[in-house]
């Protein structure tokens, strides 16, 4: 009797949803045993961790302001994701269109009006998007591949970053420490959307998720960037220009990266050293985790937000260094990677009998 | 400027360089192989602990050396095994295997913060590691004399030997390796240990060479810097080697400006220019059709035959 | 009343009578709940580790009348956030945040709960219910600096910096005056590495300010490494936030040594009383907060009792490194011969004095 990995004719729609279940389950269970080997109450750790956040409506709120830029960020990739195209620099699109947009605010700081927020939130979009238009160009132009070249432009966007805080930026009257003066009311937006309760990330990102829906799934682009990805040559047959879909997926994947990098600043009012959060790079993974589908983004991020979330839970309550909850992240994440092969491949026990007839 | 004034220099820019050139060795292997490993940061701070912890137990340096290879070979099989035999997405996997490797090496490294390593002398005797002009030649660590052989080592091995040829086919195109009989999923798994074992080695010349304890992230992203190198090298052994010194003269430049007193540019610029160059490198490099002065094509493409 | 048997009403005789012990347990109190954030690991041996000295030190004084907890390695973005919201909704009533970048992370979660006291370290901004606190750690640096000016041969000294912030700035000036006060031609070269932990580039920074000329160096990052390198070199260096002697037997003169101690137990007790208020506090040697390390045994006796001097005169009152005539490094005279350099210009001061080489 051999284990075998048979293909699938069609990649199985169960496994689809089951596997990232199941793999954080699987996580749980290896979790418990980990922590009771390190001295740790094994049980309660992983609640803190897995379940808290889901249960304990106070860390829902939490997990909201973690899930928003995430999931808008990767809403951007997944379309790229879909033809092929890496845009690994989200982080740097994500930094470069915050500061676009705290550009404008300083510009504005005297004035006030429902116009600013707007016009922050577009300067946002056009920065990240210009910002991503770099690696298009560089792709379309000589070649290159937009993996690497988005990647380098991260840290470019670091240093740009790190410049203009401790220079132009410096906040006058902050004692001379590297961060920028702090927005104004007028270029902020509240915790909380009026009477919903709910924090405005997450109703953009609602929002943005339904938009995402209906371009992917019922819009001739949506259908001509899946075809680019799964058959190119049938594709550029059918007219569909791949050139232009490099532009439009580079260019959306950092206007969302720059949506998100100006919401975050509104919420953090400012912009300092420890604005890199590193969201550009964990939405690679949700966009992944959600099999490049706005939906399954949508849910992939919410999940890594709990992790996140749970992972502060369990340093203030159960005393777990922070360094066991990002391990528990890439644990999770190497599980859900893995048993994506379940989708494609199913497992079947074969006699051996039968493989030698067969030979 | 005194010849001792230059040789300390010499010294603190070959300091500076010998781990980003070891770790960028070993994932120019990976690449050449068809594969992107973005995990160095993370291999490279498993291999810190590993070789400080173990030769703080043992007493030996040189046990703690193999060991940081060894852990640095065993998390990259994680790695392999996810993306060669599961077929998982190479970035997210990588990515997902540097926030395992600081995981990891915070977790375990958390006994042993706050103690000093042992001291590691040169592999040569004291009269030529410490005189006044040789150590300039035999005053180094173990970790960049290594360094330097490495990549010499590879150089010749993918241009002058059979099994170089072999492993850069299978960079460059797969199925025809695969259809000639070799192995491309096997020599995809040996380049992601070997690459995995130098990033270890080069995490260890952090922890007990450059700075001889052990601090939670302490390579502070010379892994990433890593990866640039190698597409700064455009994927060639001697650039590689010439690119890393280019490094490692722009940081220790920088320092030396802004000791003496001048700020010609911002700093922020001299830290961004490396990857600045890096792309303008893979354009010139992609707009040439030349033959080894691109990306092995396979790069990040999954292995598949079908069935 | 049938049923209530001689021995219920032994029962409720029993209970009543230990009403009034309730009460006075009530009055005894649970223990008050105290929380710290804090940047780094206990273990770094550097800035967090004395911080967390002090945290043991309030243990030890006041024992069963509090109870701590402590978080490690908070990141100064967003995260920090939702990490003071669970400290305080866990019951905390006192927490400190150790650095500075935690600023509007405490003031945003201060308002949330007004009967929560914060005290932020080395900040600058206040609220009713948040305190700044600081050290003079510019008192422990003229006395390294006497000491620099002594030992050094060469005339040249070396300061390590992360940014150009005030700390920093006061730093590197209080440690020139002094040893220009012993060699008045004495040049201290400086250099901002933009990082306060990067062990591999301090060293480097370190090399290169020894090949400069430097053989006394002093570092204001928090990594041992520098000292390392003086030891290698046989040069000599001071260790940070603690006694790092054992990093480097020979070249480590002395250390300066954060003491957190005093104002944890000041500020507890103060809750504690019901006496607790809003306030900011600068205090130095005098007061405990700063404290010299046990001199290395080679170092000379008159170089002991020169150092031992600022300290008594700094206990005294008596003696204050900015003392004027100051000139800043264009020659401008800042301070007045005789005149004291004012607390408000010191805390904001942007500029380096004569004789301190950097860009």
């Amino acid at each position: 009797m051999r284990l075998m990995l048979e293909k699938r004719l069609e990649p199985s729609r169960v496994m689809l949803v089951a596997t990232p279940i199941l793999s954080v389950v699987a996580i749980m269970m290896i979790g418990i045993v980990i922590f009771d080997l390190l001295g740790y109450d094994g049980f309660d750790a992983v609640w803190q961790l897995f379940v808290t956040p889901v249960i304990d409506l106070y860390k829902w709120r939490d997990v909201a302001d973690k899930a928003a830029p995430l999931i808008l960020i990767a809403l951007g990739l997944s379309i790229g994701n879909r033809a092929k195209i890496w845009n690994i620099g989200a982080e740097g699109q994500y930094i470069v269109g915050a500061v676009a947009a705290a550009g404008i605010a300083f510009m504005t700081q005297s004035f006030t009006g429902n116009w600013i927020i707007p016009l922050m939130l577009a300067a946002g979009m056009v920065g990240g998007g210009a910002y991503a238009a770099v690696p298009a160009g560089l792709r379309i132009r000589y070649g290159v591949s937009e993996v690497l070249s988005s990647l380098m432009l991260v840290y470019v966007s670091l240093q740009l970053l790190s410049y203009l805080i401790t220079g132009p930026w410096k906040d006058p009257h902050g004692m001379n420490f590297p961060q920028t003066a702090q927005l104004t009311d007028a270029q902020t937006l509240p915790h909380e959307l009026g009477s919903t309760g709910l924090p405005p990330g997450l109703l953009i990102a609602l929002f943005a998720t339904i938009i995402f829906t209906i371009i992917v799934d019922k819009t001739v682009f949506g259908f001509s960037i899946r075809a680019i990805g799964e058959a190119p040559h049938a594709a550029r047959y059918g007219g569909f220009h791949a050139d232009g879909i490099v532009w439009l997926a580079l260019i959306i994947s950092g206007a969302m990266a720059g949506l998100a990098g100006t919401l975050e600043l509104m919420q953090l009012t400012r912009l300092n050293l420890g604005f890199p959060s590193g969201y550009g790079f964990t939405a690679i993974i949700v966009s992944l985790l959600g099999r490049s589908h706005p939906l399954g983004v949508f849910i992939a991020g919410i999940v890594l937000a709990i992790t996140y979330v749970g992972g502060q839970v369990a340093q203030t309550v159960v005393h777990v260094p922070n360094a066991t909850a990002g391990l528990f992240q890439a644990l999770i994440l190497f599980a859900i990677l893995a048993s994506d092969i379940l989708v494609r491949y199913r497992i079947r026990l074969k006699s051996s009998a039968v493989s030698e007839v067969r030979s | 400027m005194t010849l001792s004034f230059i040789i300390d220099a010499l010294i603190t820019v070959i300091g500076i360089t010998t781990p980003i050139l070891l770790a960028a060795s070993g994932e120019l292997v990976v690449e050449k192989s068809g594969v992107i490993n973005l995990g160095v940061e993370g291999m490279m701070l498993v291999g810190a602990i590993t070789g400080f912890a173990v030769s703080f137990e043992t007493g030996n340096p040189w046990i703690g050396i193999a060991a940081a290879a060894v852990a640095g070979a065993a998390t990259s099989m994680i790695f392999g095994i996810l993306v060669l035999s599961l077929g998982t997405n190479q970035v997210a996997t990588g990515l997902a295997l540097t926030i395992f490797g600081i995981g990891l090496s915070s977790l375990i490294g958390s006994n042993y913060t706050g103690f000093a390593a042992m001291p590691f002398d040169p592999p040569f005797p004291d009269e030529w590691a410490q005189d006044a002009i040789l150590r300039v030649f035999f005053g180094h660590s173990f970790f960049v004399y290594f360094a330097i052989i490495v990549i010499f080592t590879i150089g010749w091995f993918l241009s002058h030997t059979r099994a170089g040829l072999v492993l850069r086919a299978v960079g460059e195109n797969d199925f025809s390796a695969h259809s000639i009989g070799y192995s491309v999923i096997g020599i995809r798994y040996c380049a992601i240990a070997f690459g995995g074992a130098v990033a270890g080695i080069a995490g260890a010349d952090f922890s007990m060479v450059i700075t001889p304890l052990w601090a939670e992230q302490m390579t502070a992203g010379r892994g990433w810097i890593a990866l640039a190198l190698v597409v700064f090298s455009g994927w060639r052994a001697g650039r590689l080697l010439a690119g890393a010194y280019f490094f490692g003269i722009l940081m220790t430049l920088e320092l030396y400006a802004k000791a003496s007193g001048y700020a010609i540019l911002p700093s922020q610029f001299w830290a961004a220019m490396p990857y600045l160059i890096a792309v303008a490198v893979l354009a010139l490099i992609s707009s040439r059709d030349g033959r080894s002065g691109k990306e092995p094509a396979c790069l990040g493409k999954p292995f598949m035959p079908n069935g | 009343m049938g049923n209530f048997t001689r021995r219920d009403f032994v029962k409720a005789a029993a209970a009543a009578s230990t009403l009034p012990l309730l009460g006075a347990r009530a009055n005894a109190a649970e223990p008050l709940k105290v929380g710290f954030i804090f940047l780094g690991p206990i273990g770094d041996y550097g800035w967090t580790w004395a911080h967390n000295r002090g945290r043991l030190e309030l243990e030890k004084e006041l024992g069963s009348q509090i109870k701590t907890t402590y978080v490690e390695n908070v990141k100064e973005d967003a995260s920090a956030v939702p990490i003071l919201r669970d400290l305080a909704r866990q019951g905390n009533k006192i927490i400190f945040a150790t650095s500075f970048g935690y600023m509007d992370q405490v003031l945003e979660v201060a308002k949330e709960f007004p009967d929560v006291k914060f005290e932020h370290c080395t900040g600058f901004k206040r609220a009713p219910n948040v305190s700044t606190y600081n050290s003079r750690f510019h008192e422990g640096r003229a006395v390294t600096g006497t000491i620099a000016g002594h030992v050094s041969k060469s005339g040249v000294i070396g300061y390590l910096g992360s940014f150009k912030i005030p700390e920093v700035v006061m730093g590197v000036n209080a440690f020139t005056l002094a040893a220009q006060a012993v060699n008045p031609k004495i040049q201290t070269k400086l250099v901002m590495i933009d990082s306060w932990f990067d062990p591999a580039k301090e060293t480097a920074a370190t090399q290169t300010l020894a090949n400069l000329g430097c053989d006394v160096i002093a570092t204001h990052t928090d990594s041992p490494a520098p000292l390392q390198f003086c030891q290698q070199k046989g040069i000599f260096g001071f260790g940070q936030g603690a006694d790092m002697s054992k990093f480097a037997p020979k070249a480590h003169l002395t250390a300066i040594e954060d003491i957190w101690g005093p104002h944890y137990i000041k500020r507890v007790k103060d809750v504690l009383a019901g006496s607790w208020k809003s306030d900011d506090f600068w205090d130095g040697i005098k007061e405990g907060n700063v404290k010299v390390s046990p001199y290395n045994a080679s170092l000379p006796k008159d170089v002991q009792d020169a150092a031992n001097k600022i300290i008594d005169g700094y206990k005294a009152g008596s003696y204050d490194v900015f003392t004027g005539p100051i000139f800043d490094q264009g020659g401008t005279l800042k301070v007045k011969d005789g005149e004291k350099m004012g607390l408000g210009d010191l805390a904001t001061i942007d500029w380096y004095v004569k004789g301190i080489q950097s860009a």
